[in-house]
């Protein structure tokens, strides 16, 4: 798996780790399961940590938690299950979450943009996969009717514009 | 009608060549078809027995005539020379082929058309009353809201992958003709005690396998705060509906489980936080900008007596049977709303030939009538018509063959495309409508038996809304052979209920007659001017049942 952020490959700083297995030096990402029962432990260390979440665990038990994590990562388990998407959009709106929300699983090239929209910066790809069907996937759709997570003006902002 | 600006033309082109995108990548092989599925049913594009189907957004139910002869064009060109208007105010072609969907969208574009979300599992063609601008009981256009929904249900970033489809009507007027009631959301345009038009917003409604009528969930929601309520939902939606068991996917299903009142809540908690963030404000300038699209014409000042038309139905016996099933009143003196029946007696409901899709357009034209409308009852509609102008409208109907005098009656069907064309069906629908049409083709018989509204789907799915029909048929498959259930007391207006099912599935060539005799026994029981419908309600389904299964070899 390749990562994509902000539109380019980087690398990855961060591990994920099982559930049952010693912690790395640098950055973790562990599920929240973990997260939740060594809350205290993880947050003590000196060193950035994520939480992958599942499609059916919201991450508002995270609660203000969220101000100590450096990624959050959700699953989309297939590409059909659309959860993440509303998850990404509470993260950015309501719970004021800055860092990096990162998409993994079977996802689609053609739901890249929808992603984008709802708070989405950094993506598991395939090592096949290229910064320019990224941009292309961020090109398809020039316009768009409704607000979102990433504060683009809607065609009604752009229609108000054009009128004043 | 609504046109479109640089912004809206721009996203349709940008959409069409997505699309090609998307095919071509399925041509090449880069896309499963497991993958390629969901896209191309976010544009309409079903794979049926025979061939792909493209199911056309029509908007709240609105065609001007251009886009009519672009659908006659299209018919030609890339199907096989007709198209079938649907329940949900879409027309269908059943017989493309994949290579052509992209240029077919992209002629589509060129009249202000699109195939997005007319399927898949995100917000599909928001519908609205087909008498919309017209109908005299109206409190405010419905096509206002339903284009301000379609724009913010768009490509919806979040609500693209939900957990089933999602279903939106709207209605203006008291009386209900959009069946707001059977959607996963409802709009009423109501009027409160000051004066103030908002909305009454239902959630939960659905047929299918568990029909459920729905549950209101905003009591009086002002104009400005509609979409923060609409996103509320599909965010409670989103996040909890069932994803699961496909079967227990749909909101209702949510609604039902969690409780109305539960339902409320969490909805209103979404509510109020996208509310204070301002982002989904509706502006009154937007309202009043897409309002404008939909000014009625300038309707001429005329007396409401007309002497061309009384003279007419006078004289011509096959005009008169016409106006009186067809015509229903319109708010300005003098005009009149036209029902075209696309039901002629043993047809096939809903389809429409290539040849009448153009003459309408000239028809439309010649009448200085800007547009046609498309009800989910699966017929036509000239929402103004000048009183005067009716007799000749009406001859230029009978040479098309859609002069049919049949719109409420008897034969006037509503039918799913079934098991001719449809992979969902386990059994036929549309012979079972012709025969029953043709059984009752009298038009005297027709009239004697007055208001009456069979709807036929053939599956679980309930396409065809036996749910919602005075008489219901359902089909079934039992080992192989196609049966039909019958259920009677549905209605999809203002008095929604649900059918109830009389008892075991009937053959092929039963269930004609089994209609037929429910039917008697409403022309035996019916009191004054009581409708089958009325009847069946203050009876029960009791003595029709022992009619339907007079003769069988069981006690029921």
């Amino acid at each position: 798996m390749a990562l994509i952020k902000n539109g380019a490959f980087v690398e990855d700083h961060f591990q994920t780790v099982a559930d049952d297995a010693a912690l790395p030096e640098n950055g973790t990402i562990v599920s929240l399961a973990r997260f939740q029962t060594e809350r205290e432990s993880l947050l003590a260390r000196n060193a950035p940590l994520g939480v992958r979440l599942q499609s059916s665990q919201s991450p508002e038990v995270l609660g203000d938690d969220v101000h100590r994590l450096s990624v959050i990562v959700l699953e989309f388990p297939k590409f059909r299950d659309g959860r993440a998407f509303s998850w990404a959009r509470m993260l950015r709106t309501r719970l004021g979450f800055k860092g990096e929300i990162r998409a993994t699983g079977p996802f689609l090239y053609d739901q890249l943009a929808f992603m984008a929209r709802t708070g989405f910066d950094a993506f598991e790809v395939r090592e096949s996969f290229t910064e320019a069907e990224f941009a292309r996937a961020m090109g398809e759709m020039t316009y768009v009717y409704q607000p979102s997570a990433d504060g683009r003006p809607t065609i009604r902002d752009l229609r108000a514009r054009a009128h004043t | 009608m609504y046109r479109y600006d640089e912004f809206d033309a721009r996203f349709v082109a940008e959409r069409v060549a997505q699309f090609r995108y998307q095919v071509e990548r399925r041509l090449s092989g880069e896309l499963t078809e497991d993958e390629f599925k969901p896209l191309r049913l976010m544009n309409g594009l079903y794979l049926q027995l025979h061939a792909y189907m493209l199911r056309i957004a029509v908007p709240y139910g609105t065609l001007a005539p251009k886009q009519l002869r672009m659908l006659a064009h299209i018919a030609r060109k890339y199907d096989k020379g007709y198209g079938h208007f649907t329940t949900r105010q879409n027309i269908q072609f059943n017989w493309i082929k994949l290579v052509d969907v992209p240029d077919t969208l992209a002629d589509l574009a060129t009249v202000e058309m699109h195939a997005i979300q007319t399927s898949g599992n995100c917000i599909r063609n928001v519908t609205a009353d087909h008498f919309a601008g017209a109908a005299e009981d109206e409190i405010e256009d419905p096509r206002i809201l339903s284009e301000i929904v379609r724009q913010w249900s768009s490509l919806h970033p979040e609500f693209s992958f939900l957990p089933r489809k999602f279903k939106i009507a709207v209605s203006g007027s008291e009386h209900d003709r959009a069946a707001v009631k059977f959607h996963d959301v409802g709009i009423e345009i109501i009027r409160n005690d000051k004066g103030e038009t908002g909305y009454r917003v239902y959630a939960g409604g659905g047929m299918g396998r568990t029909p459920y009528i729905g549950h209101v969930v905003g009591d009086f929601v002002a104009k400005k705060d509609i979409l923060a309520f609409l996103e509320a939902v599909m965010r409670v939606y989103n996040q909890s509906g069932r994803r699961d068991n496909i079967y227990k996917a749909r909101i209702k299903i949510l609604v039902n489980a969690l409780g109305a009142d539960e339902m409320r809540r969490q909805v209103m908690r979404e509510f109020e936080e996208i509310k204070a963030s301002g982002t989904l404000d509706v502006p009154a300038e937007e309202v009043a900008n897409i309002a404008r699209y939909f000014a009625p014409p300038a309707f001429e000042a005329s007396s409401d007596d007309v002497p061309e038309y009384d003279t007419a139905r006078a004289s011509n016996a096959a005009f008169r049977a016409w106006t009186e099933t067809n015509i229903s009143r319109h708010r300005a003196p003098g005009y009149a709303i036209a029902t075209i029946s696309l039901k002629p007696i043993g047809g096939v409901p809903g389809d429409a030939t290539h040849e009448q899709l153009d003459a309408l357009a000239d028809l439309l034209d010649a009448y200085g009538m800007g547009e046609l409308r498309v009800s989910h009852e699966q017929n036509l509609v000239l929402p103004h018509v000048r009183k005067k102008d009716l007799p000749a409208i009406f001859a230029k109907l009978e040479a098309l063959g859609l002069a049919t005098p049949n719109a409420g009656l008897v034969t006037d069907i509503i039918a799913c495309p079934g098991l001719d064309y449809c992979d969902l069906a386990n059994a036929r629908s549309i012979p079972i409508a012709q025969r029953i049409s043709e059984r009752f083709a009298d038009l005297d018989r027709q009239h004697n038996i007055g208001e009456l509204k069979i709807k036929i789907s053939g599956c679980i799915n309930a396409c065809g809304h036996h749910h919602a029909g005075h008489i219901g048929v359902l089909g079934v498959d039992k080992k192989g052979v196609e049966y039909y259930q019958l259920q009677l007391g549905g209605s999809g207006a203002e008095d929604a209920s649900i059918g109830e099912i009389l008892g075991p599935a009937f053959g092929e060539h039963e269930i004609v007659d089994a209609v037929e005799g429910v039917i008697d026994v409403y022309l035996e029981r019916r009191e004054s001017d009581e409708r089958f419908l009325d009847t069946v309600r203050r009876l029960g389904i009791d003595p029709f049942k022992e009619r339907a299964y007079a003769g069988w070899a069981f006690h029921i």
